[in-house]
């Protein structure tokens, strides 16, 4: 099981993967915004999603954990 | 004037406040809870906590303001640029409710805010527009009809849009077909309108725009122009005056077509003519900014004027000076430091650990040492501001400035500007708008050699 965390602070503006989804590498899972500006945050490694830690609307400190993806 | 109220944050409330005490008006400033450490909060007379953090609940909260600022018993209320600036319903609430509201009237500004109806004002009153669209176009079909007409590749614009938001470049009929939806549906979500119109692209085009300034007597002065080519995601990163490699008579007529541009609206207060200019000089007009812009100070040292200082006699009733009084001396130039990486323009909010300016500049910020940048608001940390005796000079103290300045705890664009300001594109100054990307891309192809 490996994690996907915030690489920045940010409102969580959409999920773009669903528990039990299939993710590639690079594949955009979810937008942050920040600084009046949209993120994409992009998978670092392929897997199926085994929980989504965050909901949209949440804000998300750098490091916070998004994602645990399944090998 | 005896106190005001500024719905604003950050630099542009601090530079209102330092003119207003200069002149012995009282302040009020308003902050969201995350804002509560800023300089600003402390500067002005009394604060106010007007919300939580997200500008929706805080900073555009247009009725909150005009309560608290009827509470206060405020004469007037200084909108900045951003946030409430342009918003035609603000501005005349505010004068429903009694108060001055410093910028032009509600009117001038619905009429400017619209893009399509400004193109058609500014057409009528002679002063030449981007060849495009008389209006809004409604179909898909409709649009590749007029392209055929405009060519491409054109502009894909959203009537309500501005800051370089909801606008895309379409190379071709596949590229108009594809995205015409998209900027259909992002007009409507960010501007709440889906009005979209076309207009040709110029190629290697300027970005010049002309300060104006008109009063209720009917005076309307220009302060000369500023060029704000450098850009990245269509945003301002360097404004300069005067503008480099542009002939002195294009100057004077740019500046003529400007005042044009404001006597047909017959604007008040400070305001910004945006004009494109195509490498053979000729230009059209972009659009008009109802407001103070982030790089007044640019003008400000070439003048030696204050801007706020006449936005308040402007809005108490006061005359402005004879245009012949107004000299453009020397060159300065403005460079926009913001906390983002500099290589992907990707924020970076978090504390400023270490922030130590250089020397021989003007410094506009919103920030100490020890602040924390939020990523609830606009990443700019601060607006360098150097003036020289000519151009030359100014890159010459631009380049001592920033080998001396620090800042730690945020990534930021200064190692940006150490490079970009020593390059032949820049130091040349015949410099188009898509001048910093093709740099970037330039030197990292050059790295990778």
């Amino acid at each position: 099981m490996r994690e996907l965390k915030a690489s920045m602070a940010g409102t969580v503006l959409n999920i773009l993967a669903a528990e039990g989804e299939a993710v590639t590498a690079g594949q955009a899972v979810l937008t942050i915004e920040s600084m009046k500006m949209e993120i994409p945050i992009e998978a670092e490694f392929g897997g199926k999603v085994e929980k989504v830690h965050v909901e949209v609307g949440g804000f998300v400190n750098e490091g916070d954990l998004l994602l645990t993806v399944g090998e | 004037m005896k106190k005001i109220l500024i719905a604003n944050r950050g630099e542009i409330a601090r530079r209102i406040i330092r003119t207003c005490e200069r002149l012995g008006i009282e302040t009020v400033a308003i902050h969201s809870e995350a804002d509560g450490d800023l300089p600003y909060v402390g500067e002005a007379t009394q604060a106010v906590l007007i919300g939580p953090n997200p500008v929706v609940q805080s900073y555009l909260q247009i009725e909150k303001i005009i309560e608290e600022a009827k509470k206060h018993g405020v004469d007037a209320i200084h909108p900045g640029y951003g946030l409430l600036s342009e918003n035609a319903d603000f501005a005349r609430k505010v004068a429903e409710a009694g108060m001055i509201f410093i910028g032009p009237s509600s009117d001038i500004i619905e009429k400017m805010g619209d893009k399509i109806q400004s193109r058609r004002t500014m057409k009528q009153a002679g002063v030449p527009v981007v060849p495009g669209t008389e209006e809004g176009v409604a179909t898909l079909e409709e649009a590749l009809q007029e392209a055929i007409v405009i060519g491409y590749p054109l502009m894909l614009k959203a009537s309500a849009g501005g800051g370089g938001i909801g606008m895309v470049r379409c190379e071709s009929e596949q590229a108009l077909t594809q995205q015409f939806a998209s900027v259909k549906n992002r007009a409507k979500a960010y501007f709440g309108d889906d009005i979209v119109y076309l207009e040709k692209f110029i190629a290697d085009a300027r970005h010049i725009e002309v300060q104006i300034f008109g009063d209720h007597q009917g005076n309307l002065v220009h302060l000369y122009e500023r060029n704000c080519s450098v850009q990245r995601r269509n945003q301002k990163v360097i404004e300069e005056s005067p503008s480099p490699n542009l002939p002195q008579d294009v100057r004077e007529r740019l500046c003529e077509a400007a005042l044009q541009a404001g006597r047909a609206v017959g604007y008040t207060n400070a305001g910004t003519v945006e004009f494109i200019v195509s490498p053979n000089n000729e230009f059209y007009f972009l659009e008009m900014n109802t407001r103070l812009q982030v790089e007044h100070p640019v003008t400000e040292e070439v003048t030696g004027l204050d801007l706020v200082e006449w936005q308040l006699i402007v809005a108490g009733g006061g005359e402005l000076p004879a245009q012949d009084t107004i000299e453009s001396k020397g060159h300065a130039i403005e460079y926009r430091i913001y906390a983002e990486d500099p290589k992907t323009f990707f924020p970076s909010p978090g504390k400023l650990e270490k922030l130590q300016w250089g020397e021989g500049a003007r410094i506009e910020t919103g920030y100490e040492e020890g602040n924390l940048v939020t990523p609830f608001y606009d990443p700019m940390i601060s607006k360098i501001i150097i003036r020289g005796s000519d151009r030359v000079d100014a890159l010459s103290k631009s380049q001592t400035f920033f080998n001396q300045t620090e800042i730690a705890g945020v990534k930021t664009n200064i190692s940006l500007f150490k490079e970009f300001i020593r390059s032949e594109e820049f130091i040349a100054g015949d410099y188009a708008t898509a001048v910093l990307p093709q740099w970037m891309e330039k030197t990292k192809e050059e790295h990778t050699l």
